[in-house]
Parts: structure tokens; C-alpha cells; sequence
């Protein structure tokens, strides 16, 4: 029986410390890690929890990320709760086994402290290791504050583990910025946050002797697209599980989440959609504009995956300009939420005008001031009737402007 | 809990039957004779993990498996880990009592061939003896990538021809030593390492018997000859681990606690490495005269280690 943890009320908490909080509230019993800058203190923190006993489980310091996913696989496979922490270049030497994770079905959770991706090397935050797993068959939920990692991260056991849905699920926090700073955060008691995750319930159990199971089997072109089909209508459907476990978290907590958040949305002309710690810059900015009469909101993924088709074209529909901001190196492409968003858009009756900011490398800071330049540019297109700018422009980069692509509606 | 009487091959191969006959191995393959002895010298629970090669790819192709037991497969490196990890969640869940079998005695086996135990599943490996998990790793030594079509692997010998170390006009075929994995899992201190060979099947079931019973990780390497890639008769592949172990290209012995070594079989009359290789296609070049000097070569090496084993042996230390 675990020691029990003094807890307050209120507690100061940077996002790390809170992301390891639930996953000793959710009592895991595996956690198979690597450390890595800036997730690590996740991990130290599960690995004191267990030496001090406030927590019955395994902790199992692996040689590599790949190693840490694959303990956590053979680890979920037999049957109980399993989670584990990375960022950026482990998460990319993971890539290989999440989709193994994903494929098997096994509800690992794994909170990602998002750091960008070498060459050059950087510890800083932004969003290529997030992009880089949006293919792999994970839920993703995005916390853009320490209060939401804490949030998100027990949510997260209870969406993966639901047998409806029985995938992996990834709690998204940007490094540094929410990993490292402490702020305000309530806690549930861990009786409450316990009973809200649940008792891990078993599933093809290779732990339970009489009902052998095969895990990782082999298909070709007889089989392979209708487990890859399955997967799919898994993770689009598990969007009805993810609001239930949502509304019922904020009845324990009053705290309500979405798998959009929108907000001053009612009446916006203009938009930012962004992801992390970028919406809370980008919803002062907003505030600040509406004082200058300009109606501006900011729409948010709390689920970058399943991708909030839905959800952004109902949040988005009735603007005029909407700036996409990705904060990935594209790579010689548009950012992918702007694909994604305007791939939404394309259907709606008004089809807003959608423009790419590319923002943020490698932990380069995003102003409010910048925030307001972006909207009031989303203005003057709206003003115009089509995009007055470069279609793809970059956010906050030295030198001269770089910019790609030009409307062909104006 | 060990089955004790492997006294009758007839019997023992039919017992307590785990593993189907039905699979898509090759004729002749050694894999299912090792993997059924392993599986038929026990009565425990047993999870098992597979790294991806041929045992894997012919063992589990949906919707059919071979396997009645637990078993997983996540890819070509990763079988250690996966039985840690499995081993790690028994450990979690025997602590909270969450196991539908809270007192059945459960052991964890990891197979790879020698591409993924000598080469890219290396350092899982290591890490997953090093961290001391309780479970046996046994590497299906055939010497090559034969799942892929026979590449060179580090456990291919000096000599023989494979798709990446070819023989020819200007090569003699594979240049390099192979790994001596044993020692370097001996070296990590593991409880028990020991090199085995399906011809000699009571040794080998004994081996494994010991391993299962070992706290702490164990490594068992086995010759597994490949009539595909080695290019013998299908019908010969005992009597090619025969001349494996005659030879002494494979000796048999078991290592205890990094330092103990004990042979395990001493032929009666030692056959020299040049009848192994006449034996098998991959050492055919070999016989030209401008090759011939590395027959040589290899029987020096063969007689070096084999006495470094004897002197280790007796020296008890």
C-alpha cells in the first residue's frame, strides 16, 4: 500500500512536476524511461516516488528511448498502467515503437515535453517532436499550461484505457516555458484523482496464462489495411470518449476542457490558431485588440490528434482571416495545423482566408506585440477580401523577411 | 517447474506441446527444434518474446499463431526489452496482487536470431542483462540474416560466402572473426551463459532447465543450422550440428556467474573444421587452392580456442 503524499489545496508546480503528480495519483505500475532535457524531472520524480513508497510499481531505468518504449510496450501488453516521459531527439528514437504501441493497441501514456529537433542541436521548446508523431496512431493532448499538464496527463490514462478506444495516448507541454515554470496549480486528493482514472481494467492480458495471447503479429497485403482501418475509426472515434471523460473530470474539478478551445470566438472577424504556450500569449494580444475595436479570438487544439476536423470548422467558420501558426520547421512544405485548418475551412460555406506563420524554432520567444502585428495583418486581408501578404510567412526570424506563395483570389 | 524425465527424445519432444507444428519455418530449419525443446523443459507459465526475424515472420502471420503461450513481437532489436518490460509488470502486479494467478510460477524467454542478437538488437541486450531482469535470452545462431535472403551477420565465420560478404575472384567471402557473444555476456556478470546445440538435446533441455530456474538474466547462444543459406540437404541439419559440435566450431559449455566454465561436451573423436565445411555450400570456394590457406586459418583458431576453454575450465576460478 502506498505512503500517502501531503498535498495542499494549491500548490506551485512548473508542468514537470505536475505531469509526475498524475502519474502518482494514477498509481502506475511500469515506468520504463531515459532521461532526456527537459522532460526528465518526470521521470526522477516517478523514480522517487517508488524509492520513498508513495508508489507501488516498477521503475525501470532502460539504455536508450527505443528501450524505453519497448520496455513500456512489453509492459502494457502484460496488463497493467504504464506511462513514461520524453522530448524531442528521444522521442524521434522512439518514432519506430509508438507506432508498434499504437498498432498493438496498448494504452500507454507518454507525456512529451515538446523540444525541437537537432540539427542544430537545442534544448529549447518547440513543436517538431509533437509533428513528428502525428502519424503514428496516439491520441495527442496539448497542455498549454502546468495546471493542464496535470490535467491532461490523468485524463489521458482514462481515454487510453477506455476499452472502446485502447490506444496510446501522448500529454503534450512545451519545454522550458510550462516544463520549467512553476505556477499555480490545484491538485485533486489522490483519492479523487485515483478513483476518477480508475482501477486498470486488462485486456489480451499475456499475463493471464488461460487465454493465450499473440501480440505483433505479422499481416500483408491479406490483412495489414484492415488493422490500419480499424486504428483509424479507433482514433476518430474515440472523440466521443475524450468529451465524456472531459465533462466528467470538470465535475471534479470545475476546470472545462474541449477538444477545441475557443476564445472571444462568438463574434471574431480575425483568429490565431495556435498550439502550447503560444495561446495564452496570442489571448492577451486578442484582449488587447478588442479594446482597439478589432474582433479578434484565438482557437486552440486541445486535441491535435484525432484531429479536430469538426471541431475547428464549427470554431472557425464565420471569420474572415484566421493566421495558422506551426511551430515546426516545415521542411520545403506548408506548417501541417495550417494544411489541416484549411483543409476545415475548405468545406465551410465562407472559406476564410487562412494564412501560415512559422514561429517559434527552437524556443525563439513569441511576443504579444507579434501576436497583435499577425491579427491586425488577418485585418487587413479581411478588409481586402484576399490574402495581402505571402501566403507562408516566418515569425520573429532575423534578417531580411522570408516569405512563400501568393493568393490567386485577390 | 522443470519436467524431469528427458530421458526418451520420442517422448519429450511430444510433451506438454506449446509451440504448433504448424508454421512456415523452412524444412530442415532448426528454430522449432530449439524453440519446442525450450518450451517442452517446462511446465511454468511462459511469456515470450520475439525479435523479428525468421522464428518470428513464420510463427505468427495472421490470423494464425503458432504459439500457445503469451508471446509479443515489436520489432528486429527489441525482444529483450519487451520480456523486461513484461517481467517489470509481472513484479508491479504480483506486489498488488492485480494477477489473475497470483502464485503460478512464471518465467520470461526472449528469442532473436544472431542479426538481431549480435548486431542491431546489441544494446537492448546488454542493457537488459545489465539491469538484472529475471528472464532468458536465447539467440537462434544461424550465422547470417537468413530471413532477408543470407547477409552477413557478426556472427557469420571467417570464410563463408553470404549476400553482403561474397566469395569470388578477389574474396575469400566473410573477412572478419565472428563476435564472441558469449564472453561478452558472460562479461556483463550474468548468472548463466551457456552455448548449446539441438543434436545434443538433453544438454540443451538441461541448459535451458537451469536457465528458467536462475534468478536474474541468463543468455544461452544455439547453433541452429540453416540448410538454406548454409546450403545442406534439409534432411541433414542434425548431422550438420553434429559435425558443428564435433568440430569444435561450436563448442558446448556454460559459463556461471561471469567466471565459472564448465564444458558440457567433449567429443569422443574431434573432427576437423575442414569435414564441417565440406559439408555446406557457403564454404565450397574455400576448397579452390587459392583459398584453402583460411581452412587452415580456422582450424588454428578452432584448436587456440578450444583450449582456452579447457585451461579455463580448469582452472576453476
Amino acid at each position: 500500500m502506498a505512503e500517502k503524499f501531503d498535498l495542499q489545496e494549491r500548490e506551485v508546480w512548473d508542468g514537470n512536476y505536475a505531469a509526475s503528480q498524475a502519474l502518482r495519483q494514477a498509481q502506475v505500475d511500469v515506468v520504463a524511461a531515459y532521461p532526456i532535457t527537459p522532460s526528465t524531472p518526470i521521470v526522477e520524480n516517478y523514480g522517487s516516488y517508488v524509492a520513498n513508497g508513495y508508489i507501488d510499481g516498477e521503475f525501470v531505468m532502460v539504455e536508450s528511448e527505443h528501450a524505453a518504449m519497448s520496455g513500456c510496450v512489453g509492459a502494457s501488453a502484460a496488463g497493467g498502467r504504464v506511462a513514461t516521459a520524453t522530448s524531442s531527439q528521444g522521442f524521434a528514437l522512439m518514432t519506430e515503437v509508438l507506432y508498434q504501441a499504437s498498432g498493438m493497441r496498448l494504452p500507454i501514456v507518454l507525456t512529451v515535453v515538446n523540444r525541437a529537433l537537432a540539427s542544430p542541436l537545442n534544448v529549447r521548446g518547440d513543436h517538431s517532436d509533437m509533428y513528428l508523431g502525428r502519424d503514428s496512431g496516439w491520441i495527442q493532448l496539448d497542455a498549454f499550461n502546468a495546471q493542464e499538464a496535470y490535467d491532461m496527463t490523468l485524463c489521458a490514462f482514462k481515454i487510453g484505457e477506455n476499452h472502446s478506444v485502447r490506444l496510446p495516448v501522448m500529454v503534450h507541454q512545451d519545454g522550458f516555458i510550462t516544463s520549467h515554470t512553476a505556477q499555480n496549480v490545484y491538485p485533486l486528493p489522490d483519492e479523487v484523482a485515483y478513483n476518477f482514472v480508475g482501477d486498470f481494467q486488462p485486456l489480451d492480458d499475456m499475463l493471464d496464462f488461460s487465454r493465450p495471447v499473440t501480440y505483433g503479429a505479422q499481416t500483408e497485403e491479406d490483412w495489414h489495411f484492415e488493422h490500419k482501418a480499424r486504428q483509424h475509426k479507433a482514433i476518430i472515434d474515440s472523440r466521443a470518449v475524450i468529451e465524456e471523460v472531459f465533462a466528467e473530470f470538470e465535475k471534479l474539478s470545475g476546470r472545462k476542457y474541449k477538444r477545441v478551445e475557443s476564445y472571444m470566438m462568438e463574434d471574431a472577424e480575425v483568429a490565431i490558431v495556435a498550439l502550447g504556450t503560444t495561446v495564452e500569449t496570442a489571448i492577451v494580444a486578442a484582449r488587447e485588440l478588442r479594446e482597439e475595436g478589432i474582433k479578434a479570438g484565438i482557437v486552440a487544439p486541445r486535441c491535435f490528434r484525432p484531429f479536430p476536423y469538426d471541431a475547428i470548422r464549427e470554431a472557425l467558420e464565420n471569420t474572415k482571416s484566421v493566421a495558422v501558426l506551426d511551430r515546426s520547421s516545415p521542411g520545403g512544405a506548408m506548417g501541417a495545423l495550417f494544411n489541416e485548418v484549411s483543409a476545415a475551412l475548405y468545406t465551410t460555406a465562407n472559406r476564410p482566408l487562412v494564412t501560415n506563420f512559422i514561429y517559434g524554432l527552437g524556443g525563439r520567444d513569441f511576443s504579444v506585440a507579434e501576436a497583435k502585428r499577425i491579427l491586425k495583418e488577418q485585418k487587413a486581408h479581411a478588409e481586402a477580401g484576399h490574402i495581402t501578404t505571402d501566403i507562408q510567412q516566418f515569425s520573429g526570424l532575423r534578417g531580411p523577411k522570408l516569405g512563400f506563395f501568393q493568393t490567386k483570389r485577390g | 517447474m522443470a519436467i524431469t524425465s528427458i530421458k526418451n527424445l520420442k517422448e519429450f519432444s511430444t510433451t506438454n506441446d506449446r509451440f504448433e507444428g504448424a508454421h512456415t519455418l523452412c524444412p530442415g530449419c532448426a528454430h522449432s527444434m530449439i524453440v519446442r525443446e525450450l518450451m517442452n523443459c517446462t511446465d511454468d507459465n511462459l511469456v515470450i518474446a520475439t525479435n523479428t526475424g525468421c522464428l518470428e515472420v513464420s510463427t505468427a502471420v495472421y490470423p494464425f499463431t503458432s504459439w500457445d503461450t503469451s508471446w509479443i513481437h515489436i520489432g528486429f532489436e527489441n525482444a529483450a526489452t519487451a520480456a523486461a518490460g513484461a517481467e517489470a509488470m509481472f513484479k508491479a502486479r504480483k506486489k498488488k496482487g492485480t494477477l489473475k494467478d497470483n502464485n503460478a510460477s512464471t518465467k520470461f524467454v526472449a528469442f532473436g536470431g544472431d542479426g538481431s542478437t549480435y548486431d542491431i538488437g546489441f544494446q537492448w541486450l546488454s542493457g537488459a542483462i545489465e539491469r538484472g531482469h529475471d528472464f532468458t535470452y536465447i539467440c537462434l545462431d544461424n550465422e547470417n540474416y537468413a530471413n532477408t535472403g543470407g547477409q552477413r551477420s557478426s556472427a557469420t565465420p571467417i570464410g563463408a560466402t553470404t549476400s553482403t560478404a561474397q566469395a569470388g575472384s578477389h574474396s575469400y567471402g566473410k573477412k572478419e572473426k565472428k563476435k564472441d557473444l558469449v564472453a561478452i555476456m558472460a562479461a556483463h556478470g550474468a548468472p548463466y551463459v551457456a552455448q548449446l546445440a539441438p543434436n545434443k538435446w538433453k544438454i540443451m533441455a538441461k541448459g535451458f532447465q537451469k536457465a528458467l530456474e536462475t534468478e536474474g538474466p541468463c543468455f544461452i547462444n544455439t547453433v541452429s543450422p540453416c540448410c538454406t543459406e548454409w546450403k545442406f540437404d534439409p534432411k541433414d541439419t542434425i548431422g550438420l550440428a553434429d559435425l558443428a559440435t564435433d568440430s569444435l566450431m561450436f563448442p558446448v559449455y556454460e559459463i556461471i556467474d561471469g567466471h565459472e566454465l564448465n564444458i558440457l561436451y567433449r567429443p569422443k573423436n574431434i573432427i576437423t573444421v575442414e569435414e564441417y565445411m565440406a559439408a555446406q555450400g557457403r564454404y565450397k570456394h574455400l576448397f579452390k587452392p587459392e583459398y584453402r590457406h583460411i581452412i587452415d586459418e580456422v582450424q588454428k583458431q578452432v584448436n587456440k580456442n578450444w583450449e582456452m576453454l579447457q585451461r579455463r575450465e580448469e582452472a576453476r576460478i
